[in-house]
């Protein structure tokens, strides 16, 4: 099927509304063209993940966009970028790449994106309502925006982001289509012990491996006993989306779509039912950490989704006025630390020896020492994922509280479960 | 010598350059270097060869969402293949080469070919015509 745009549209990508918006409805049909989309719907909102440095192009991209006259139409809200516009962390990247990155931050504002600078926008007041189509980015985003909030988007990417912002418009395609979110495979938890299904470093090691077994499939989870609060999703979502290509999963009798089993499988047989084993679940931690031995660590890094202030809640009772020896690197969006600010709980964080990283994150730009054998210990499925590759430490990892309690004695503690 | 018709996915200038047909699929980012169009990944099989200046056959991708931002920026550097062959469309990786377009700067075609035939054209000489035909 070819696509067909609308005589509006086509107008639009002959430039009656200007170059900028022209060239964003071009590249919106043409990827469109790629997909196989047979026409272009509607968008509600956008979340931009294309703002991060990745090298001067896609400055100049977003300032062509900029001198073309271009607006975003819908609500757009930002990713992260390569630096810490707050100042509350020092980020190691040097001129010229430093005052590219500012520039292309700076572009992004101008063309009418919300300064938010987070990868969990879902948790700095961006939810689209249920059953709405959008246009987000960043992958632990578009996992929770699809399978949280049951809104609907594919996994955008860079430049697409910002075209479809500003054109207004997403090609009409894959999970964008009702009979594409039905899930086909079972990831049955059943027989794990309910006593880890309920603690909080349950949900990345699943997320984990919930990314290799499911894919760029769509899975229900089944025998979660109960919802297990908001965070819990984030984490799943964000080391889903970081072992494999998740865009959407469902927990029976949890997420929006999925009041049943039967119902997210849509009344048919599941393709294959994957029975989740502690054996497997044993793995998949070992498997998150890198490190080559448990005897030291150099910093903990903590915040991949951006943490939200009842994580921070949890920080600081774990931390209990303790002076750490071992820096715990905070990240967190603006958000967040207005928040703590205006409750004056900053300071005491810095001083216990946590650095609060804002804007940004340890493994998208350098902010950790440069250290060749350094190791991070870390409770996020997605730092674990992309610290080896991304700043050179091997990872070791572990719950939040032993995190913490790491940090506070200065050498890794690792409390065995379930 | 013989051709062969290969599907445009993405038109671009023609271009010739020696064969190199990748053994393992790939993610650009993370495993293909923006300055310099080395491939980064070192559990990959062809790590440490460069692609600028290659016909360049891929089997398959790894889709990350910054895929495109990488070979936008290869494009830019003037470190990009001397023209992709893909055994499947990647949107996300092709992105990269239609806004590279759209900033006027010099694109190499994208072209569409069973993985079977890429052995024919490895490790040689090979051009790539505008119009979609490999010799």
């Amino acid at each position: 099927m070819s696509l067909a745009l609308t005589p509006e549209e086509r107008a639009i990508a002959t430039g009656e509304a200007g170059e900028g918006a022209a060239m964003a409805m071009r590249i919106v049909a043409e990827s469109a063209k790629l997909l196989g989309a047979p026409r272009l719907i509607p968008i509600a909102s956008a979340h931009i993940d294309g703002a991060l440095y990745h090298g001067d192009s896609g400055t100049l991209f977003a300032e062509r966009l900029v001198e073309g006259g271009a607006r975003v139409a819908v609500r757009a809200t930002l990713n992260v970028g390569a630096l810490d516009l707050m100042g509350c962390s020092r980020v190691r990247l040097e001129e010229p790449a430093r005052g590219m990155a500012r520039r292309m931050m700076e572009a992004y504002r101008k063309l009418g994106c919300e300064q938010n600078w987070t990868c969990a926008p879902y948790q700095a007041g961006h939810r689209p309502a249920a059953g709405t189509d959008v246009a987000w980015g960043e992958s632990n985003a578009v996992a929770f925006c699809n399978s949280v909030l049951g809104a609907r988007t594919n996994r955008y990417g860079d430049f697409l982001d910002i075209a479809c912002a500003i054109a207004g418009r997403a090609p009409d395609y894959g999970l964008h289509r009702p009979e594409n979110r039905r899930a086909t495979l079972v990831f049955d938890v059943s027989n794990l012990p309910a006593k880890f299904l309920k603690s909080e470093i349950a949900w990345p090691i699943l997320g984990n491996l919930y990314g290799r077994e499911v894919g760029n499939a769509v899975g229900v989870m089944a025998g979660v006993p109960g919802h297990p609060g908001e965070d819990a999703l984030k984490a799943f979502g964000a080391a889903a989306a970081s072992s494999g290509a998740v865009g959407l999963f469902h927990i029976a009798d949890v997420t929006p779509e999925a009041p049943t089993l039967a119902v997210a499988l849509g009344g048919l047989e599941p393709q294959a039912t994957i029975r989740v084993t502690p054996q497997m679940v044993a793995d998949a931690r070992r498997s998150l950490s890198t490190a080559a031995s448990d005897d030291r660590i150099d910093a903990v890094a903590i915040g991949s989704p951006h943490l939200s202030l009842a994580e921070f809640d949890r920080l600081e009772a774990l931390i209990n006025g303790r002076r750490l020896r071992v820096p715990i690197y905070a990240c967190t969006g603006r958000h967040v630390v207005w928040e703590l600010d205006r409750q004056q709980r900053r300071t005491a964080l810095e001083t216990a020896g946590v650095v609060v990283v804002v804007d940004t994150c340890v493994v998208v730009t350098p902010i950790l020492p440069d250290k060749p054998d350094g190791v991070l210990m870390t409770n996020s499925g997605k730092f674990a994922h992309y610290a080896p590759g991304n700043t050179g430490y091997a990872v070791i990892y572990g719950s939040l509280a032993d995190c913490v309690e790491s940090a506070a004695i200065g050498k890794p503690i690792l409390t065995d479960f379930a | 010598m013989s051709t062969t018709q290969a599907e445009i996915l993405v038109s671009g200038k023609p271009g010739s350059g020696p064969g190199l047909a990748l053994s393992a699929p790939i993610s650009f980012w993370g495993g293909v270097d923006p300055k310099t169009g080395c491939i980064a990944d070192v559990r990959h099989p062809e790590h440490g060869l460069s692609i600028a200046g290659c016909v360049l056959f891929l089997p398959g991708t790894i889709g990350s969402s910054s895929a495109s931002a990488v070979l936008m920026e290869l494009v830019h550097n003037g470190r990009a293949p001397a023209a992709l062959v893909l055994h499947e469309p990647d949107a996300i990786l092709l992105l990269g080469l239609i806004v590279a377009r759209e900033m006027g700067w010099d694109t190499p075609l994208a072209l569409r070919l069973d993985r079977n035939r890429f052995g024919a054209f490895a490790g040689r000489q090979v051009t790539v015509e505008a119009d979609g035909r490999l010799s």
